[in-house]
């Protein structure tokens, strides 16, 4: 293995040092694990599209989708990886500016609870307009599928949080430096993931 | 509206109120299988209490994250549910037995026995077999200290034991689903089955899925990044081979059981439509989703067996595996392909011809890989010097059962034959002609063979032998009949039948299970007495069976740190070269300091919180399910925090104790394989036969 | 960015950010504002997102075609592969089952 690139993602680099070598297995590991979500959301996926047409005379995506919305959502989302990229950049190439990195992931936190909102007002309005996932197999489909991935962004702003509190605590240590590793690579992950559901669940929904 | 304290939980849940209320045999034996949980419980609480063996039962066993002492727990786990397993085994057939009209227990409890009976054989039992030997073996093999995250190794067990803990509570408290391991909707949905033992059976799953799915990303990572240098791909032996593709098959075939057992999940306590009659749902999409799992599956408790046969032919033939190639290759074609057959499980389902026969051709392509692994090892022993120890009498049974086996899946991967003799006997025989002489016998053959590495003595050989031939006999007797069965139109999971001719073969099969009994009692025995007699059965040197490969070169039991200094590889079967070339048991050339993890409570508090949670969750006692989501996360987060996670042990302390070792090995005696079974093999193998 | 290697890697997200909110508005458009047949509108909405997260996986995730990424990328392929059984096969299955009944 040469100095340059070690592992998926993106790499600390040499003067890193221990971060840098010792990261290998685990962010390596991290890999395998993503890759593991993603036959999860795959399989849920699939499981949306053969259920497209179960409406069972109930409300369909013409009805309850708001596209708006989602568009903002979309942006958010995306917006809120690029700040987890700046914030990876300055973990690597800025480590002194400390501060530069709580604030990006503050930021990037702070849209993901941005998207967060909208996506919860938009459950409320559906489910006013009868769309809840018990009343029909098409609804069941699109909450699981869409309510998953909004599990995994809770669970990555508790992430997020839990790292804020260890850079505080611990400083830029070995440890923290792969954590921010691995949250960037399931941040950037899930941004993926946002762009099947708007593409399959939404925009074909009312195409 | 539940109780917010106690949810569904009520008095007429535990399961010795049905024989209070309504004595019958079949409520004595529900009753009486509870009380057997309970007092085993106590039982071993005082066996604990008594031998004051707490103290070393925390320190040695429940904190420890030692890849060794994992897979032995995950082996324990194993056996106590084979145990359980076997018997429900027995039960069924001494039931159908008398099925004639009637039979001696409730169709519904004859229900759960085959449900829970499925269950437990195949996630409870063939899994932690697999990934016992796979977390015991591999790093020694590939010159490893440890699985390269030790922590999660250790959350893993816990719960995979936490989701076997709910399996056995639902003996004592509620009762278990009734559709089968696969546990197919609309049956299991919240309609037709409103009460607790579908919910004990997905949260059963959910949770060992999780500690599974961690553990094939374990596995494969350590398998990838920490080989000892040298040690490059095609030099690993094939046991680790066979590790490393069923770690990637884990990794792929979990997500699906896990999607579908949530989404079950989801229509019983939500209400939602996926797999529901009415409102959309599409019931056939479980079935899809479920074997998607349930065909890879079938393959990663194949093939780590497969593994077990390839170091066992070669060394109890003291020859080298032949065509190493073509049997790694032959291992990833098995794993690639096993993702492409799973339809087959289904295909009476109503798809087109076309849809089937894409799915049939699939099924039969996986006979080819197999059939050359099985050629690889028969020329293997060709021209060797065998020996027909207890794990060679497995392989022997294995070539011909298993063969008759894989030959009936070729027969039912032909769709039109498969409509008529599915869900028969005929499937149920062949199953089990595959699992039993194949994983069951490739995981026993592999804890005979590595038994005296892990403990420091071996077994004693007359009784693995008997036991060995009580499997082959007790398996033929018990499910051979069962093919002529289905044949004869007899559908699985029946509770009674009507046609007088079906009884002849019922007996003829209780005998079988019969055997299997005296098969498992005489294992027990054998554990006795090899126990008994370990001083005399020693092996401390740790090569008893003149082996190849790396986990043969250490002590028995190996040090913590299995290797004193990382080995240079240069071949394959390492070892062996190193003893051909008259150079074995060297001191290092150098010895460094190392890392390892420490003790941690971790598993153990991952195992409490997630039975508690699933308990919970059952019995739809929200609070607890809570309690133990919540302790669950807290533990993580908290532990997150700690930095004092590993400790150094120093060079001076490996170079000594490897010093001591290697004068323990000095004036230890070598032994040919004439010897090999004698009192005088103390684990040093003399080179004896031209390779 | 301090160093120029840092910045070029700033580059490469702003790029890639960029890419990505064209993309995006592509697919949208096409939706909303545009009256194609549905089997066009899905080719394209369907295109884009595969491009999109090819130019994310580029550069956000840094995979690329370099000899010390490809087993990396060999690991995401082999992952699609699967995937593609799996979705593919659930797809045609029911897709079969929902012709025939």
């Amino acid at each position: 293995m040469t100095i340059e690139n070690l592992h998926p993602g993106l790499n600390l680099g040499a003067a890193h040092g221990e971060a840098h070598t010792r990261s290998e297995p685990v962010i390596f590991g991290f890999w395998v694990f993503l890759m593991s979500d993603l036959i999860l959301f795959g399989i849920l996926f699939a499981t949306y599209v053969a259920m497209s047409n179960g409406t069972a005379g109930g409300p369909g995506p013409q009805e309850l989708f708001n596209l708006t919305s989602i568009a903002i959502q979309t942006g958010l989302l995306l917006l809120s990886s690029l700040t987890f990229g700046f914030a990876s950049l300055t973990l690597k190439h800025d480590e002194g500016r400390r501060r530069h990195l709580l604030i990006w992931l503050i930021i990037t936190a702070a849209l993901a609870v941005a998207f967060l909102g909208f996506e919860a007002s938009d459950f409320h309005s559906m489910m006013q307009k009868g769309g809840v996932p018990s009343r029909s197999g098409w609804l069941s489909a699109y909450y699981a599928l869409v309510g998953l991935h909004g599990i995994h962004i809770i669970i990555g702003l508790l992430w997020m949080a839990v790292m804020l509190a260890q850079i505080s605590v611990f400083g830029l240590s070995y440890q923290v430096k792969v954590r921010l590793l691995m949250l960037g690579l399931y941040w950037h992950f899930l941004d993926l993931v946002w762009v099947g559901i708007f593409s399959i669940v939404f925009l074909a929904g009312v195409a | 509206m539940n109780d917010p304290i106690f949810g569904r939980l009520e008095w007429s849940s535990f399961s010795v109120h049905e024989f209070i209320v309504d004595p019958s045999i079949n409520s004595a034996v529900v009753a009486g299988a509870g009380m057997m949980v309970v007092i085993g419980g106590i039982a071993l609480l005082w066996v604990l209490s008594h031998y004051r063996l707490w103290g070393k039962l925390w320190s040695d066993w429940l904190t420890s994250v030692d890849h060794k002492k994992i897979g032995i727990m995950y082996i324990v786990l194993a056996l106590v549910m084979m145990t359980r397993g076997v018997i429900e085994g027995v039960v069924m057939r001494a039931h159908q037995a008398t099925a004639l009209g009637g039979g001696f227990l409730s169709a519904d409890h004859f229900a759960q026995l085959f449900s829970t009976h499925g269950t437990i054989m195949i996630l409870f039992v063939a899994m932690p077999l697999l990934i016992g030997l796979i977390n015991y073996v591999v790093p020694l093999q590939i010159g490893a200290r440890d699985m390269i995250f030790p922590v999660m190794n250790q959350v893993s067990l816990g719960l995979t034991t936490a989701a076997a803990a709910l399996i056995m509570i639902s003996l004592v408290i509620g009762r278990f689903e009734t559709g089968g391991w696969s546990a197919y909707p609309p049956y299991t949905g919240s309609v037709f089955s409103p009460d607790v033992g579908p919910d004990y059976w997905i949260w059963a799953i959910v949770i060992s899925g999780i500690g599974t799915t961690l553990t094939g990303i374990n596995f494969a990572v350590t398998i990838y990044k920490s080989r000892a240098p040298g040690m490059h791909f095609m030099r690993m032996p094939l046991f680790t081979w066979t590790a490393l593709c069923t770690a990637i098959m884990i990794v792929y075939a979990m997500p699906p059981l896990t999607v579908s057992s949530l989404m079950l999940a989801l229509d019983r306590y939500l209400d939602f439509h996926f797999f529901t009659n009415d409102l959309g749902g599409n019931m056939m999409n479980y079935a899809n989703i479920f074997w998607m799992f349930g065909h890879p599956e079938v393959h990663i408790v194949v093939l780590p067996a497969y593994g077990v046969f390839s170091e066992i032919s070669a060394t109890y033939s003291a020859k080298r595996l032949y065509g190493y190639r073509s049997l790694v290759i032959a291992t990833m074609a098995i794993a690639i392909i096993s993702f492409t057959v799973w339809l087959h499980h289904v295909f009476t389902m109503g798809q087109s011809a076309s849809v089937n026969i894409a799915f049939g051709i699939a099924t039969m392509v996986i006979a080819v890989p197999t059939g050359v692994k099985v050629y690889d090892w028969m020329a293997t022993l060709y021209r060797g010097r065998v020996r027909i120890t207890a794990p060679m009498i497995y392989l022997i049974g294995f070539f011909i059962l298993f063969m008759a086996g894989g030959l009936t899946g070729m027969i039912l991967a032909n769709p039109t034959v498969d409509f008529q003799v599915h869900n028969s006997l005929f499937l149920v025989a062949h199953f089990h002609n595959v699992l039993i002489p194949g994983t069951l016998f490739g995981m026993l053959a592999g804890i005979h063979y590595w038994f005296p590495k892990a403990f420091g003595f071996r077994l004693a050989e007359h009784l693995a032998r008997r036991a060995a031939w009580l499997w082959i006999i007790g398996f033929c007797f018990a499910f051979l009949p069962l093919y002529w069965l289905g044949l004869l139109g007899m559908p699985r999971r029946s509770a009674s039948f009507t046609d007088p001719t079906f009884l002849p073969w019922m007996i003829l099969a209780l005998v079988g299970a019969f055997t299997i009994l005296g098969a498992l009692v005489t294992m027990v025995q054998m554990g006795w007495v090899s126990i008994r007699d370990r001083d005399q059965l020693a092996v401390p040197v740790g090569d008893p069976w003149d082996g190849r490969t790396l986990e043969w070169s250490v002590a028995a039991p190996p040090s913590e740190w299995n290797f004193a200094a990382t080995p240079d590889v240069h071949s394959i079967d390492a070892f062996a070269v190193e003893k051909a070339s008259g150079r074995p048991y060297q001191p290092a050339l150098q010895y460094e300091d190392i890392e390892m993890a420490n003790p941690t409570a971790m598993g153990l508090v991952v195992c409490v919180a997630a039975t508690l949670m699933g308990f919970g969750l059952v019995w739809q006692i929200w609070w607890l399910a809570i309690l133990g989501i919540l302790a669950i996360a807290t533990s993580v987060i908290v532990r997150s925090f700690r930095t004092d996670t590993k400790r150094i042990i120093s060079a001076s302390e490996l170079k000594q104790a490897h010093g001591n070792w290697l004068d323990r090995v000095a004036n230890t005696p070598a032994v040919t394989r004439d010897e090999e079974i004698s009192f005088r093999n103390r684990g040093r193998s003399a080179v004896d036969v031209v390779r | 960015m301090k160093t120029a290697e840092g910045q070029r890697e700033l580059n490469r997200y702003i790029a890639g950010g960029l890419l990505s909110i064209v993309l995006t508005v592509v697919a949208f458009a096409v939706v909303l504002w545009f009256d194609l047949t549905r089997a066009t509108t899905l080719s394209i909405v369907g295109l884009s997102a595969v491009a999109q997260i090819i130019i994310q996986v580029r550069y956000f995730l840094h995979i690329d075609l370099s000899r010390q990424k490809r087993e990396d990328l060999q690991l995401i392929l082999f992952s699609l592969l699967l995937l593609t059984v799996m979705a593919g096969g659930t797809i045609w299955i029911m897709g079969s089952l929902a012709g025939r009944m």
